[in-house]
């Protein structure tokens, strides 16, 4: 049943590994069979991978495949589809659906549904609160003997800073981390933007650094007080940054993420590009883009390794969802199809380090949620290993048109723009799960 | 709504130069509009007032042509102000309000100003309480949209009549000093009034409580200046132009001020203050009047008062803006 495949004359760059070279891969029942320089591979479909780069698939910690509850923005087949042409292998579902994965038989049946429609490897994440509601803490030994890899309530973060306390101590006694949206609910009540210049010139209520950063700190003091691996979903201010960086500095086991969005955009796309307002509801997230300030010290906070990840926060809407006033706009990016793109356009751009990068989609996101053992060979090329191999061409510009996402969410304020660098070919599992027609000579 | 009293003689326009033309769509802000415009603006309005004060103070130059009114907030003087400005130049008028229209059905705002595009209508005046709002309604209608105040942000038509109001009184604004006093956080009217008084080179000070002070917005441009302060007994001293804005009791509802007996200790515009402003400083008001709270009745009703004359001052504006607007359609 398995191709053997041969990826051929690509640069194979493996963090796990330091591996940086010119070699080629054989794909052989599932794993990768060899890496090497000038492999035979008779009978074997050739991968042109000449100027392209080979890596590990990527590991996503942050997505919202909306299924089930939300099939109007997105199902497990369109968007773990949308995740495959963006280079990612192995993915992490967020727990806001309806129903909410806050038991174990729902948990089963959304493994069910997965198993049978995903195209790349979707591993769940639980809710740290019954239903997500922020009072009572959720039944995690079911939940993590059921599969789950990590808990979060995603965008409605604890508020309660005991039933913090309590699920932070019950998630640590199972040894799986707690990822928290770290946001302080009241000083961002009604806010549809970052607080500044920007929000102040169109009108529109904003969301204060201080809503972060409090929380950043009230969360750091909790994952020192229990010793629970705290995961600090997309942080955006550059203070928030700078606290995890002490955090880390005194050794307390705590990791966080960054979005190519936040990496790559600032409040100014909410303004527009012209003279006049746009209001652009697809630049509306949660939490907000910042000011240039911040999302330079998470750019260099990326390249110095203090940022473990790099996560989508894939959220897809449909139409209706961005078409409307920007108050009544839901939150959110579909980012899977423009992920690698912004970030190698920045790295183009001297913003980005190419193995920083390539670091936090791969062996830095498998060591934040521990992953390794639960989704064996992901985020690392290596011989015996199951092959999830992502070619990218990190030099061949392209023309974002939401209207060709796998994605049912055409919601992007990157639409238009000009990217560098294109995912060319994903092998999941040892199958060639998605090849770009070469259209370079 | 039709509307058939007419009169022949065409609006004269002399005042305004050869080459001034309109070149906007819509109207949506006022941070768009260069001088050139804003001049233009303000030299059709004064052949408009001239216009009002005829004994028949109706034109036929708008004759076919719609104008609606769509208001999701309510307005007393903005909306009445645009359908006698519409029906002054001859236009056929529709009012709607969001309450009793398909609006209540949950029809999106976009379907609705589409709708109105095909029923014919030439020109939306639009006020909605999203910040925003008539930019989505302008991006998908043909009509030109008037954004007539949207949520906290802009109310251009409510900042080009300020300014004709004190131009009529003071002239040439550059270096003149204008207060405007209030929640300027949440006031569409201030934001507006910012962008045009800077184009005309006026100093502008922001003066309210910290929590309803958008302190981004100072800065200096080659023409004029905007400065925010929290301190009123110092930002009135030698004013020209002292307007004061309505302060809406939720503000202290929601806690960003102590009380309204606080805000009044702080800000309220009355004669002790105003004394410390320039000789015959104008004393404005954007409507409706909390009497008593931002502003004493003595002021308000008081020699320095021109708070009605920006009423009347606002039917000649949005008379030019409609001529403006609508000719430069069928031209």
């Amino acid at each position: 049943m398995s191709e053997r495949i041969l990826i051929v004359g690509g640069r194979v760059v493996d963090s796990a590994s330091g591996t940086d070279a010119l070699l080629d891969v054989l794909v052989e029942g599932g794993v990768v069979r060899a890496i090497g320089p000038g492999l035979g591979g008779d009978g074997a479909r050739r991968v042109d991978a000449s100027g392209c780069i080979v890596s590990p698939g990527f590991v996503d910690l942050h997505a919202h495949l909306r299924e089930p509850g939300f099939e109007q923005k997105g199902t497990i087949a369109t968007e773990t589809e949308a995740a495959l042409r963006g280079g990612f292998t192995t993915i992490c579902a967020m727990p806001n659906t309806l129903p909410a994965p806050d038991s174990g038989s729902i948990v089963e049946s959304l493994l069910e549904r997965i198993a049978r429609d995903a195209r790349v490897r979707v591993l769940p994440i639980g809710c740290t609160t019954r239903g997500r509601n922020g009072s009572e803490v959720a039944e995690m030994s079911e939940l993590a003997a059921a599969g789950c890899v990590a808990f979060s309530d995603d965008g409605n973060p604890v508020a309660h800073g005991a039933v913090m306390r309590n699920a932070m101590m019950l998630a640590g006694s199972l040894g799986l981390p707690v990822s928290e949206h770290c946001d302080d609910p009241v000083l961002s009540a009604g806010g549809v933007m970052n607080e500044g210049r920007v929000s102040e010139r169109l009108g529109l209520a904003g969301q204060p650094v201080t809503a972060e950063i409090s929380a950043i700190a009230r969360n750091i003091a909790l994952c020192e007080a229990t010793g629970t691996r705290l995961h600090i979903a997309h942080v955006t201010t550059a203070r928030g940054l700078e606290m995890v960086a002490d955090a880390k500095r005194r050794g307390l086991p705590l990791t966080c993420e960054v979005t190519p969005s936040h990496l790559f955009l600032t409040e100014d796309a909410v303004f527009g590009g012209g003279k006049e307002a746009a209001y652009d509801t697809n630049a509306k997230i949660n939490p907000p883009l910042r000011t240039e300030a911040d999302r330079r010290a998470l750019c260099a906070g990326l390249n110095a390794g203090i940022i473990d990840a790099i996560a989508t926060d894939h959220a897809p809407h449909a139409i209706e969802d961005k078409l409307c006033e920007f108050d009544n706009a839901a939150f959110g990016i579909s980012c899977f199809e423009t992920a690698l793109g912004t970030l190698l356009t920045q790295v183009g751009r001297g913003e980005l380090d190419l193995h920083a990068v390539l670091r936090a989609l791969t062996t830095g996101p498998v060591a934040a949620f521990a992953l390794a053992a639960k989704a064996p060979g992901a985020g690392r090329l290596a011989e015996g290993s199951r092959a999830d191999i992502t070619v990218f061409d990190p030099n061949q510009s392209w023309v974002v048109d939401v209207q060709r996402f796998a994605s049912k969410g055409k919601n992007s304020p990157l639409h238009g723009l000009e990217l560098t660098g294109r995912v060319r070919a994903v092998v999941v599992a040892g199958e060639l799960a998605f090849a770009e027609e070469v259209a370079h000579a | 709504m039709l509307d058939v009293r007419e009169e022949s003689r065409p609006v004269a326009l002399e005042s305004a130069p050869e080459e001034a033309r309109w070149r906007w769509k819509d109207l949506l802000d006022t941070d768009v509009l260069d001088p050139a415009d804003i001049q233009l603006v303000m030299d059709t309005a004064e052949a408009m007032s001239e216009v009002r004060s005829r004994p028949m103070s109706k034109v036929a130059t708008l004759r076919g042509t719609t104008v609606v009114t769509l208001f999701y907030e309510q307005s007393t003087r903005t909306r009445a102000s645009f359908e006698v400005a519409a029906k002054a130049l001859g236009a056929d008028v529709v009012n709607l309000t969001a309450s009793g229209s398909s609006v209540e059905k949950g029809e999106s705002l976009i379907d609705t100003v589409r709708t109105l595009e095909a029923i014919g209508a030439d020109l939306v005046v639009m006020r909605h309480g999203k910040s925003g709002a008539p930019y989505l309604a302008a991006r998908h209608s043909k009509a030109g949209i008037i954004n007539g105040g949207d949520g906290t942000h802009a109310h251009p038509t409510q900042a080009l009549l300020d300014l004709f109001t004190m131009r009529r009184h003071l002239g040439d604004l550059a270096g003149r000093k204008v207060l405007i006093v209030g929640d300027i956080l949440h006031s569409r009217v201030a934001r507006s009034n910012i962008w045009t008084l800077v184009s005309a080179g006026a100093e502008v000070t922001l003066c309210g409580p910290a929590t309803l002070l958008p302190t981004s917005l100072a800065g200096r441009s080659e023409r004029g200046s905007v400065k925010v302060t929290t301190n009123l007994d110092q930002a009135i001293a030698g004013a020209d132009v002292v307007m004061a804005l309505r302060i809406q009791k939720e503000r202290a509802e929601r806690g960003l001020i102590p009380s309204l007996r606080e805000y009044i200790r702080g800000y309220q515009v009355n004669a002790r203050r105003l004394a410390l402003a320039a000789p015959g400083a104008l004393v404005m008001h954007p409507g409706p009047m909390n009497e008593g709270i931002e502003i004493s009745p003595e002021i308000a009703h008081g020699v320095g008062s021109v708070i009605e004359e920006q009423v009347s001052n606002g039917v000649a504006v949005r008379m030019a803006i409609l001529y403006l607007m609508a000719t430069a359609r069928t031209a």
